[in-house]
């Protein structure tokens, strides 16, 4: 038995852990989230904040970490609609461009279109800049130098939104959700530091614990991996009934394969060191 | 002359970031400096896509092992390339004016392939990781002495306590003790020791790159200028 397993094919840890992922996803299971500090944080900060407030989205993430990092984007624009603040949004990624279309698009202008959102008023896509951290770093006295232009290639300066902002100093909230670099790092470096704007993070799991040390100062708090998401879905759905619906949580239907993913994890974990252990025992003996 | 002009601009450049966060007279400059990096940067794309397509058809052409993905590489980048560039599909404002759609709009070209190809083919990749995670846990984390049984074991309390099972197994710990379940656990070793030791790192880091940065801006250290930086 221990021969087989010092063996085995890892071919039928892959076939574990589809069926780990696979299952729940069919079953469609949910299990109960209770926002952790750093998620609440955020959410209580949003909540606070009077309406029309200036929130900036930068979405700094690519394709690659869009299961990990959407959910948790649809629920901070939501609860900004939610709050009617005003949207900017922009992105430091070159990849990351063709996806605050489908995220302005599924929120704002669908799920949101009762509310009579209106572009260049409530909300604006500034697009993508490839300069990186000098971006933050020219947008914290000068958000026009980097962006002329929005998305669509109109001149900023024409949005009635942008007639009483002039720099990043001018938000009231920056959110990175970001997957590297430029990510949380620069934007506390070259924005929350120098100036006290206040931000808040969304990060991929590998990301976030570099992401601990800011807190509490330079990040009010932070968003971390699928888990993040889940707990920001629960946050929100507690203070807005409507939002309790699972078929509008992604992340919350994202944590049970999560769940079994783990366990799965776990059990290997305890199987391989229980192996490397009597194998050591059985080595001892001989 | 060949490195002394490089070596001047990256200087001056790097003295007026400097100089920018504490004298605000001087922050025009700096905001012309960025405007510049960012033509830098996007030149950079060019040249980048310039050599990738050189590196690749060099392969090609010598048949060297594997050429057959670098072939599947320069197909992709000039299809890619190609639409992009023409707005293939992409829906006109008007009849007068049928170029006039953004690159990236809906029904386009480039729209579909980003849409179709690029983001499921990088959420593959990026999804099978779940796999050689899995696989690794399984054959190489073993608590072969005190460093990796200590990460072990905080790996172990981190994976139950940022799911629902975590909750469930120690739901029964009165709420004054919650520092011992799972997600207070969990709380504990990302917020004290991993914070303490990532600022640790993150302040070594920092004395790091001043020191580099000043040898860089003072011409001490011009390796980044070519191979022997002479």
């Amino acid at each position: 038995m221990l021969d087989f397993l010092k063996t085995l094919d890892r071919r039928w840890i892959f076939l574990a852990m589809l069926l780990a992922v696979a299952i729940p996803i069919y079953q469609q299971k949910l299990f109960p989230e209770t926002p952790t500090k750093p998620v609440q944080d955020v959410f209580d900060y949003i909540e606070q904040l009077d309406q029309g407030s200036n929130v900036l989205f930068s979405l700094d993430y690519s394709p690659s970490s869009e299961g990990e990092l959407a959910p948790m984007t649809t629920a901070l624009i939501r609860h900004c609609c939610l709050k009617r603040h005003k949207m900017f949004f922009m992105t430091l990624m070159p990849d990351g461009l063709p996806l605050l279309e489908p995220n302005i698009e599924a929120v704002i202008e669908t799920e949101f279109k009762d509310s009579k959102f209106e572009y260049g008023v409530d909300y604006v896509n500034l697009g993508y800049n490839a300069g990186r951290e000098v971006v933050i770093v020219v947008m914290g006295t000068n958000l026009s130098k980097m962006f002329p232009l929005d998305y669509y290639k109109k001149p900023i300066d024409q949005l009635p939104m942008m007639e009483n902002v002039i720099s990043l100093q001018d938000m009231d909230l920056i959110i990175t959700i970001s997957t590297g670099y430029p990510g949380v790092k620069e934007w506390v470096q070259y924005s929350a530091s120098p100036y006290g704007i206040k931000l808040a993070a969304a990060a991929t799991a590998v990301q976030a614990p570099q992401a601990y040390p800011y807190m509490p100062n330079q990040l009010l708090g932070l968003l971390a991996a699928i888990k993040g998401a889940a707990e920001y879905e629960a946050a929100l759905g507690a203070r807005y009934p409507a939002y309790r619906d699972p078929r509008k949580n992604d992340g919350i239907r994202r944590m049970a394969p999560q769940f079994w993913g783990h366990l799965l994890i776990i059990g290997l974990i305890l199987l391989g060191n229980g192996i490397y252990f009597a194998d050591r025992v059985r080595g001892g003996r001989r | 002359m060949k490195n002394g002009v490089p070596w001047m601009i990256a200087a001056v450049t790097g003295f007026v970031m400097i100089g920018a966060f504490f004298v605000p007279a001087v922050r025009d400059w700096r905001d012309a400096a960025g405007t510049w990096f960012e033509i830098l940067a996007a030149i950079a794309f060019v040249i980048g896509g310039a050599n990738l397509f050189a590196h690749h058809l060099q392969k090609i052409s010598a048949r060297e092992a594997g050429w057959g993905y670098s072939a599947v590489t320069l197909i992709a980048f000039l299809a890619t390339l190609i639409i992009g560039l023409l707005k293939a599909g992409v829906p006109g404002h008007d009849l007068d004016h049928p170029w006039s759609g953004h690159h990236q709009a809906e029904g386009g070209g480039l729209w579909w392939l980003f849409s179709y190809v690029y983001t499921p083919l990088a959420a593959t990749m990026f999804a099978l990781l779940a796999f050689y995670v899995a696989s690794a846990a399984f054959r190489a984390f073993r608590a072969k002495n005190t460093e990796a049984t200590v990460l072990l074991v905080a790996a172990f309390i981190v994976l139950l306590g940022r799911t629902y099972a975590g909750a469930w197994l120690t739901s029964a710990v009165p709420d004054e003790y919650s520092a011992l379940t799972f997600p207070g656990m969990t709380a504990i070793i990302l917020g004290v020791f991993n914070t303490a030791g990532q600022r640790a790192i993150m302040i070594g880091i920092a004395l790091g790159v001043a020191a580099t940065s000043l040898k860089v801006l003072l011409g001490v250290d011009r390796s980044y200028l070519g191979s022997d930086g002479k």
